[in-house]
């Protein structure tokens, strides 16, 4: 048998390598297994010239699509927004837009301002050390001063405003309404061992410079040099528990497919909010009948997406295409409640520069746009290098019957039950959208776009998978109490985005990492007693 | 292993016919259809996990066409395409995405749209930082975040 670890993290992405790099100064011996491997850059999609058409395969963003063996299937027919991640030591990190906005302090008291949901038992000022912990590590870029935005001090410039952003800009100025360069994760000049970002474009699969931040590159090393442990192609099936309730270890595959067992006094999961209701839901036994954790019945409801409105057109003038970091800026100009909108929450706006020649021939055919035939040419090249998006993330609300359960037939390549979705988009958030492509066309047709499209839902948007096992001080109405710790497993915690009460109108990975910060504080302060 | 030998002749014979349906040669632009040779040979090469579904795809058409689609006449060939993409579902959607993904691959294509024909890397692209004045409008304008208690 393996000799106990002190802490044992499930999940080498945003969450656990953060919760990783900040517990290792403990000198405890902290074990993380990861389902995937140490990724290659020189492997990345941009590094060739198939680089578009990786994206409809091995680089898809759904792992149902992409099918790699480190990815486990979602069955998620029952919900109009697909399930997107990636599995790899740097988790979803290594593929997403790098786009870094963090949640807004009334964002954690949505009940109190609104009289919906649930207010988080911790407030903004709780993390504000850790947001500013977490920007330094994973580097971030962004103009200071954002007057609808919370402060942050970005130690790299503003990406290049580009062609894309002087024509986003000059339009929400004619409209009266807010924007501003938007905080990201893309280095802006040579940040802490990481090349600047020379503009790749194609770099949501991944950058092969480095330039974009992943934990992969970024807290990784850091935790490995200070003694944590990190063990790749290691996927959990369940976790144990002993006579007296506690969490034991956990029961896994190692890369060679052989079940091995590896107990630990702390088992702190960070596996996203689809993959962590999975693994509580398979670690059912006769104590926890239910699933692991799941006294209150919550673990796997209130699944949030933020679902995605999106409306582009084509503008005369050159936009950035291909040439640059998808998305630049951003706007707040309807992220608070106004009622007379006919809905509560709001969503933040981000605009997106353009796309590259086989995406845009690929989605404008398939719009109907772009036709067969002679004219096809004459068409394709009004379109091509002419796109300007304007994407609304809409506040998702917790609704329990949006769920990830257990399919009873679908499982993965080690015979582990795969999670199934049941989603639907609210009558709140249906209003949203609609007043969302409302503001998206009045805002293209200022800058004098035509062919205008919608995606609503953007249906492979299904990036952000939170409050599937909520904090709260209610062990009846929440999974996690307000530091992370299950209430009812007291070694047993969890710092992934399905411990969030709400979701923001904004990406979350930034919160994510923080609350994940906050908890291993709290963890490392309360060493002494952490199981009282 | 190349999708040359997957497909049967009859499929690559229909695969090259649909491809210059959707993409014929120009000499307005100076360039190739997507029936062109080497372009073919491309998406022949490099099916991979698309194969099923685009031999379905194929397979679907030639039930339609009732013979090889060259074979027809326009209007019939046009009658059996409108078909086909309308009820052609996830394959016939594959097999256009692989024509297209192919086509705007092409040095010949990239070249008549003023692209590099290189990867994104190592080179990159240089982005003008632009003028940033046009954010004085919206700092004049101010704001505050909504107060939380």
């Amino acid at each position: 048998m393996k000799d106990p670890v002190d802490v044992l993290i499930i999940g080498a992405g945003a969450s656990g390598a953060a919760v990783a790099w900040s517990l290792a100064e403990t000198k405890m011996h902290i074990l993380c297994l990861e389902q995937g491997g140490w990724m290659n850059p020189a492997e990345y999609p941009s590094t060739g010239r198939d680089w578009e058409a990786k994206f409809y395969g091995e680089w898809s963003s759904s792992p149902n699509v992409r099918g790699r063996p480190e990815d486990y299937p979602i069955n998620d027919d029952n919900s109009p927004i697909k399930v997107v991640n990636y599995n790899a030591v740097g988790g979803s990190t290594v593929m997403y837009t790098a786009h870094w906005p963090r949640l807004h302090p009334s964002d954690f008291k949505v009940k109190t301002l609104d009289g919906v949901a649930d207010d988080w038992p911790i407030d903004y000022e709780a993390l504000t050390p850790f947001f500013e912990e977490n920007d330094r590590m994973m580097g971030t870029s962004g103009l200071s001063g954002d007057p609808l935005s919370p402060l942050t001090h970005p130690p790299m410039p503003q990406q290049p405003m580009g062609l894309s952003g002087a024509i986003i800009g000059k339009a929400m100025n004619k409209l009266g309404w807010h924007w501003w360069p938007s905080d990201t994760t893309v280095a802006t000049m040579d940040y802490e061992g990481r090349a600047r970002c020379i503009n790749l474009g194609h770099c949501t699969p991944a950058c092969a410079q480095g330039a974009k931040s992943s934990t992969d590159i970024t807290y990784w090393p850091h935790a490995i040099r200070a003694g944590v442990e990190l063990r790749t192609h290691c996927r959990v099936r369940e976790i144990t528990t002993d006579e007296n309730g506690m969490a034991s270890g956990v029961v896994y595959y190692d890369k060679d497919g052989i079940e091995q067992f590896q107990p630990a006094h702390v088992v702190v999961i960070a596996c996203n909010g689809v993959g962590t209701p999975r693994l509580l839901l398979n670690s059912a036994s006769g104590r926890f009948p239910n699933g692991l954790a799941n006294s209150s019945g919550l673990v796997g409801k209130n699944l949030m997406f933020h679902p995605y409105a999106q409306i582009y057109g084509y503008v005369n003038e050159p936009t950035d295409s291909n040439r640059a970091p998808p998305t630049c800026l951003w706007s707040k100009q309807w992220y608070d409640t106004d009622l007379s909108r006919g809905f509560v929450r709001g969503y933040g706006v981000q605009f997106v520069r353009g796309a590259g020649p086989v995406f845009e021939a690929v989605v404008s055919e398939q719009k109907g746009i772009l036709p067969w035939g002679e004219d096809h040419h004459r068409v394709f090249r009004k379109l091509n290098g002419h796109r300007l998006g304007f994407s609304a993330i809409c506040e998702d609300l917790p609704e329990e019957h949006n769920r990830v359960t257990l399919d009873p037939v679908l499982k993965d390549s080690h015979g582990i039950p795969a999670p199934k979705v049941d989603y639907t988009i609210s009558e709140n958030s249906r209003k949203m959208m609609e007043h969302a492509l409302a503001r998206g066309r009045e805002f293209l047709e200022t800058a004098g776009a035509s062919d205008i499209c919608v995606n609503s839902p953007i249906p492979w948007g299904g990036w952000h998978l939170l409050g599937t096992a909520r904090m709260g001080t209610d062990p009846e109405r929440s999974v996690v109490n307000e530091w992370g710790r299950s209430h009812d497993v007291k070694n047993l915690f969890i710092v992934d985005g399905s411990i969030f009460v709400t979701s923001g109108g904004v990406n979350p990975t930034s919160t994510i990492q923080a609350l994940a910060l906050y908890i291993a504080d709290q963890m490392k302060q309360r060493l002494a007693n952490l199981f009282d | 292993m190349s999708a040359d030998n997957q497909l049967t002749r009859r499929q690559r014979d229909d695969l090259r016919a649909i491809a210059a349906m959707i993409i014929p040669a120009s000499d307005e632009y100076k360039v190739p259809g997507a029936d062109d040779p080497a372009i073919q040979a491309d998406m022949l090469a490099t099916l991979g996990r698309d194969t099923k579904l685009v031999a379905a795809a194929l397979d679907h058409l030639a039930r339609l066409a009732g013979a090889p689609l060259a074979e027809l006449d326009a209007a019939r060939r046009d009658a059996v395409v409108h078909e086909f993409r309308k009820s052609g579902g996830a394959a016939a959607a594959t097999l256009v995405r692989v024509v297209l993904q192919c086509y705007y691959r092409d040095d010949r294509v990239l070249g008549s749209l003023g692209l590099e024909l290189r990867a994104p890397f190592p080179k990159g692209h240089v982005l003008p930082d632009g003028d940033w004045s046009l954010l004085d409008p919206v700092k004049a304008r101010g704001g505050a975040l909504r107060r939380a208690p």
